[in-house]
């Protein structure tokens, strides 16, 4: 706790850097995912390969994930860039099959509904198969961000500085203050980000929340 | 007037779905493809809006070739109506009846009012535009899906089974409601079910088809009740066939009876027939038998009540005024007029009577 008290603008920093280095790669992967997984569930085929590739993806150890894409992307190894690119990689490893299985997940009803009304593919794919895709969506991605912010820490071993910082140097010098609040940081971070993710969930699906609080349905106006 | 010619669909896999179709769809009016499951219905009618792409054979609408057109501009000038109602799970109801004239680009505005004044059409109330269709229950669902398909007044209607997930009383009330819209609005409404009944209530043409995708005959009800094609159309429109096709037959000139009346509250006269006929308001109630309130000076009350006749109107086809005879515990049938008053009985044998003479002038 005094080491906290002492050094807390310190752990502020470290933990903005983390935030940023786990939650870009958050969104970017997220963006990339969305055709990957969409185009796993538009062809049989791709499916398995497309979910089992990026499965195999997120096996590759962070370490030598780190230590290589210098060598690929022709950065400087203390570059923060390698670490985007490897979260981004994992993030991606871990949607593609959940986007895949939320756009499953939407009704088929629904979706030939919207087909014989006329909608075109694009169309179709962000305004009703999207949207109704979110509760699943939203779940995949607070996995990948809590999966994200632990990686991360693994980067202290490269110099990229972040709250993993706290915990090699805590281990390092035997300070048990800093190592704990390595910790804690990291918890409470991920914490963060579930929590804002989940509500943005339900800020995205105002119509789940109403059939929780009803329960079933209500029998009000005309008589059928 | 759509037109199928030599219309195949041959399933990847070789499931043949329809088998060299040809039928004729007139303009304004109801034309409902009904038969058994898996013998194509959903299958003919998603070609028509190119969800389905025949393997052989052509579908013109009003003269020109759907392939032809853009299947999207095909699809946003023809409602859809699907068995569950297919709404858009994540939209208010008022959002899902705007879903065409969004895509068709209308002003904000201009789509609210339509919404709403679908709404009203359709018989629902106000105060439902906000709720998520999970808010509702099947039957106003449905009611969704039709005024969503009306939404920007296109001359077809596809309705593919809309009916079958509601109970029978809703079904009932769906399909006169349709029924009523239908005369105002004379849409050319393509209807598939697999339900007889359903189809010679709604259909002003039925088009019978049979597993392996063979249309097995095409006529109006009456027709089809009166010459079924073969054993597979008399099968299908069931064994009471003869009794259900007075439902279309035209109603004989009838001599309605008078008949020995009581105000319901009132006491009974002394004396008359068996059945007195309890009115209200001019309105029949039901019967009672007199043996039973003889007594000089008691009331007729609403326990006394025999109920359970079916009453028929002036209007009425020779079925109900039948059955509305068969169903009186007195024998004889309660005919009322268009404000609900009584007018008269009739007699299942005189009605027949005039029907068999009918028949022999023919
Ligand atoms: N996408 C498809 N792929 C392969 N076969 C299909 C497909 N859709 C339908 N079929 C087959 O084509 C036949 C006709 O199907 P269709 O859905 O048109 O029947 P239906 O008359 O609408 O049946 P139901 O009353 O059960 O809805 C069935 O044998 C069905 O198994
Ligand atoms: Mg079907």
């Amino acid at each position: 706790m005094t080491w906290f008290l002492d050094h807390w603008d310190e752990v502020i920093t470290l933990a903005r850097q983390h935030a940023v280095l786990a939650a870009l790669p958050l969104a970017v992967g997220f963006l990339l995912a969305l055709p990957l997984g969409w185009a796993a569930r538009r062809w049989r085929t791709a499916y398995p390969i497309l979910v089992t590739a990026s499965g195999l993806l997120y096996t590759i150890p962070s370490l030598a994930l780190f230590v290589l894409l210098p060598l690929v992307l022709g950065t400087r190894i203390l570059d923060p860039l390698n670490v985007v690119v490897a979260m981004t990689i994992y993030t991606v490893a871990l949607l593609v099959r959940t986007v895949a299985d939320a756009l499953g997940a939407v009704p088929e009803g629904v979706r030939s509904a919207a087909v014989a009304l006329g909608y075109r593919a694009p169309r179709r794919f962000m305004t009703v198969e999207l949207p109704l895709a979110v509760p699943v969506l939203v779940a995949g991605l607070r996995v990948a961000a809590v999966s994200n912010v632990s990686i991360v820490s693994v980067a202290s071993l490269i110099g990229v500085t972040q709250l993993g910082d706290l915990l090699t140097d805590g281990y390092n010098r035997a300070i048990g203050g800093e190592l704990i609040t390595g910790i804690l940081a990291c918890l409470v971070l991920a914490l963060l980000f579930d929590v804002t993710l989940q509500g943005l969930g339900r800020l995205l699906t105002p119509w789940v929340r109403v059939e929780q609080a009803r329960g079933r349905p209500v029998t009000k106006g005309a008589a059928a | 007037m759509i037109r199928f010619d030599g219309v195949s669909k041959v399933y990847p896999g070789g499931a043949v779905a329809v088998d060299n179709l040809g039928l004729t769809i007139p303009t304004g009016q109801i034309t409902v493809l009904v038969g058994p499951s898996g013998c194509g219905k959903t299958t003919s009618l998603r070609m028509i809006n190119r969800m389905v792409k025949p393997t052989s054979g052509t579908i013109t609408v009003d003269g020109q070739d759907i392939a032809r057109i853009r299947a999207s501009k095909l699809r946003r000038g023809m409602g859809y109506v699907l068995q569950d109602a297919g709404l858009f799970p994540h939209r208010t109801v008022l959002d899902n009846i705007g879903t065409v004239p969004r895509l068709l680009g209308w002003k904000r505005a201009r789509i609210q009012e339509r919404a709403r004044e679908l709404l009203e059409r359709v018989g629902l109330e106000d105060d439902l535009a906000d709720r998520y269709p999970n808010q509702l229950s099947g039957g106003q669902r449905q009611r969704v899906g039709v005024a969503r398909a009306l939404a920007a007044d296109p001359p077809v209607l596809l309705m593919d089974e809309p009916f079958s997930a509601v109970d029978p009383v809703v079904r009932d009330q769906l399909q006169s409601d349709l029924l009523a819209l239908q005369a105002d609005l004379s849409k050319t409404i393509v209807l598939v079910t697999h339900d007889i009944d359903e189809a010679l209530r709604l259909g002003d043409q039925v088009a019978v088809l049979r597993r392996g995708g063979h249309l097995a005959q095409v006529g109006s009800p009456a027709e089809l009740l009166a010459h079924p094609a073969d054993d597979f159309v008399a099968d299908f429109l069931g064994r009471d066939r003869g009794y259900r096709s007075l439902a279309f037959a035209g109603m004989p000139r009838l001599t309605l009876h008078a008949e020995r009346t009581v105000t319901l509250g009132e006491p009974l006269p002394a004396g008359g027939p068996p059945w007195v006929l309890v009115l209200d308001a001019g309105r029949p109630q039901g019967w009672v038998r007199t043996e039973e309130v003889h007594r000089p000076g008691r009331r007729v009350l609403v326990d006394d009540l025999e109920r359970g006749g079916n009453v028929a109107r002036l209007d009425s086809t020779p079925r109900e005024v039948l059955d509305a005879a068969l169903s009186s515990p007195a024998g004889r049938g309660v005919i009322i007029d268009d404000q609900g008053e009584f007018v008269g009985t009739v007699v299942a044998s005189e009605l027949l009577a005039l029907l068999e003479l009918e028949r022999g002038q023919r």
